[in-house]
């Protein structure tokens, strides 16, 4: 864990991503910017449809390249995605052939561990997303809660420094979803990896980022970024929350309106 | 309607219209000639004097052993070039053409290229049957692989596991449900050209049985032949259904 304190450390230089339209124009999925990520940051990336969070995280993982600019984690430059930088999906990603603990396991023996080694190692991971129980049932027999603990359970398991989270709980019902919020936290303080996380939930955001990163679209950009001073977990209630609200919701309805005016 | 009724309804509505066609069979018989059209009591008799000297368990085995070396023998080539071809793009590109033109021709027009090139007995039919599996179990199976959810591979990728791995542990499980329809398919194609190749060239099996009986003009046998032929299709269909529900709810339903 010492190591993991102080690795995770990501740095973007101009980095930016352009596609072509249908009409052969090359527009902006995500114009030039430069951000910097400490380690053990618990960055929350949110905004509209079309702002690039989407396009920024898969390029922090490494899963597509950007158009130019530099992505460097821990010094390295990103080229490709890695063992030590797990992504987590809305939609899961589990293997439904492999039980839940098949599913933990997978991520294990990718990196050659043994077998028995294997299932002790994820059985604990399960464990810690309160799901020992349900080790041996199958995709198809979880919640999606359930689903997204094991996806969680398998990213822990690989004992990543970097989580990136791709909406994780969008799909998910609101008590759920507010129940996973808090077993995110309580593992992101015990394990301090460093984690990026998408949403579109402003609330979502502010409870869980320690930065809060606002977006916008058109060409995908970073709007605004606000550094939340709250204790965590912290109250949904409190007039602090609540200020932070205001602030980031006001900033949001510029965006909109922005957008709105691009639109016409 | 209650429960215990409704069961017995369900059962009964397929029973009557078997017993109704049956009795309509037997009644146009009436008008016919046995030679033109044996009655369904004459097909049983046929039947019973076909099992008395062995002769239809003989057709049968040399039937069932042709059918199951020509589907294993698809399943064996199909499956892993389906996997292949599924995987690398370029390869699936420089096959698709030759593909294309391939697929539509009926295995039957192959019939007397197989004879040419392995006489007669049981490798043409064989090699029909071969064809008719062939082609439905090659693209179901490059489908299957194609259609694998982009994130099943973005996950194994971000885990850091080999190309062996991937394609052991992620491409061939995910892909199997697709496979087993093509198996499923196949199953129906190569049944149906099994008749066909031993019509043309075999001197054993169902399809002769059927063809020799015409040259004896045994319409009795021809159609105990046939029945014979829709009672076993029916019982490896059943057979592979229930092998496919299987392996279906060890998958999770996908």
């Amino acid at each position: 864990m010492g190591q993991q304190m102080t690795s995770g450390t990501m740095s973007l230089r101009g980095v930016a991503k352009y596609y072509r339209n249908p009409n052969g124009e090359r527009m902006a999925a995500l114009s030039p910017l430069d951000l910097d990520i400490a380690a053990s940051e618990f960055v929350c990336l949110v905004g509209p449809s079309g702002c690039g969070k989407t396009t920024l995280i898969n390029l922090l993982a490494g899963f597509d390249q950007p158009s130019c600019g530099s992505i460097t984690i821990d010094g390295k430059p990103v080229t490709k995605p890695d063992s030590e930088r797990i992504m987590i999906f809305q939609d899961y990603g589990l293997y439904p052939w492999k039980s839940a603990l098949g599913n933990v396991m997978f991520a294990l023996e990718a990196k050659g561990v043994a077998k028995s080694e294997a299932k002790a190692t994820a059985l604990h991971h399960l464990e810690i997303v309160g799901l020992k129980d349900s080790a041996e049932r199958y995709p198809h027999q979880l919640s999606g809660g359930m689903k997204q603990r094991v996806a969680i359970a398998r990213a822990l398991a690989a004992s990543p420094q970097v989580l990136f989270m791709d909406e994780p709980f969008a799909a998910l019902d609101a008590f759920t979803r507010l129940r996973l919020q808090d077993e995110l936290l309580r593992i992101w303080q015990e394990q301090q990896p460093t984690v990026v996380f998408v949403t579109h939930d402003l609330d979502e955001a502010i409870y869980l980022g320690s930065k809060v990163i606002l977006m916008a679209p058109y060409p995908g950009r970073l709007r605004k970024i606000v550094d939340i001073q709250l204790p965590r977990p912290c109250d949904r209630t409190d007039s602090v929350f609540a200020a932070y609200r205001r602030e980031l919701f006001r900033e949001f309805q510029l965006v909109h309106e922005e957008a709105m005016d691009y639109a016409i | 309607m209650n429960i215990g009724f409704q069961k017995i309804f369900s059962h009964l509505v397929p029973t009557v219209g078997l017993l109704g066609f049956i009795s309509l069979w037997q009644f146009a018989a009436g008008f016919y000639p046995p030679v033109q059209l044996p009655g369904p009591l004459d097909v049983l008799r046929a039947l019973r004097e076909l099992m008395t000297d062995g002769v239809l368990f003989s057709h049968i085995s040399i039937s069932l052993y042709r059918f199951f070396s020509a589907y294993l023998l698809a399943v064996s080539i199909a499956i892993p070039l389906g996997l292949f071809l599924g995987s690398y793009i370029t390869a699936r590109r420089a096959m698709d053409p030759l593909l294309q033109v391939l697929r539509p021709i009926s295995p039957i027009a192959w019939f007397p290229l197989a004879v040419l090139w392995f006489g007669i007995g049981n490798a043409p039919a064989i090699f029909i049957i071969f064809l008719s599996a062939f082609f439905p179990m090659l693209l179901a199976t490059i489908d299957a692989v194609r259609q694998i959810p982009a994130i099943y591979l973005k996950v194994a990728a971000n885990f850091g596991a080999g190309k062996m791995m991937v394609f052991l542990r992620v491409v061939i499980p995910a892909a199997f449900p697709g496979i087993m329809v093509g198996l499923h398919i196949a199953v129906g194609t190569a049944w149906i050209h099994l008749v066909a190749g031993e019509m043309l060239g075999a001197q054993s099996g169902l399809g002769y049985l059927i063809v020799d009986a015409r040259n004896f003009l045994r319409t009795d046998w021809i159609l105990a032949g046939m029945l014979v032929v829709g009672l076993l299709g029916l019982a490896i269909y059943r057979a592979m259904r229930q092998l496919e529900d299987l392996l279906k709810r060890r998958w999770g339903g996908v």
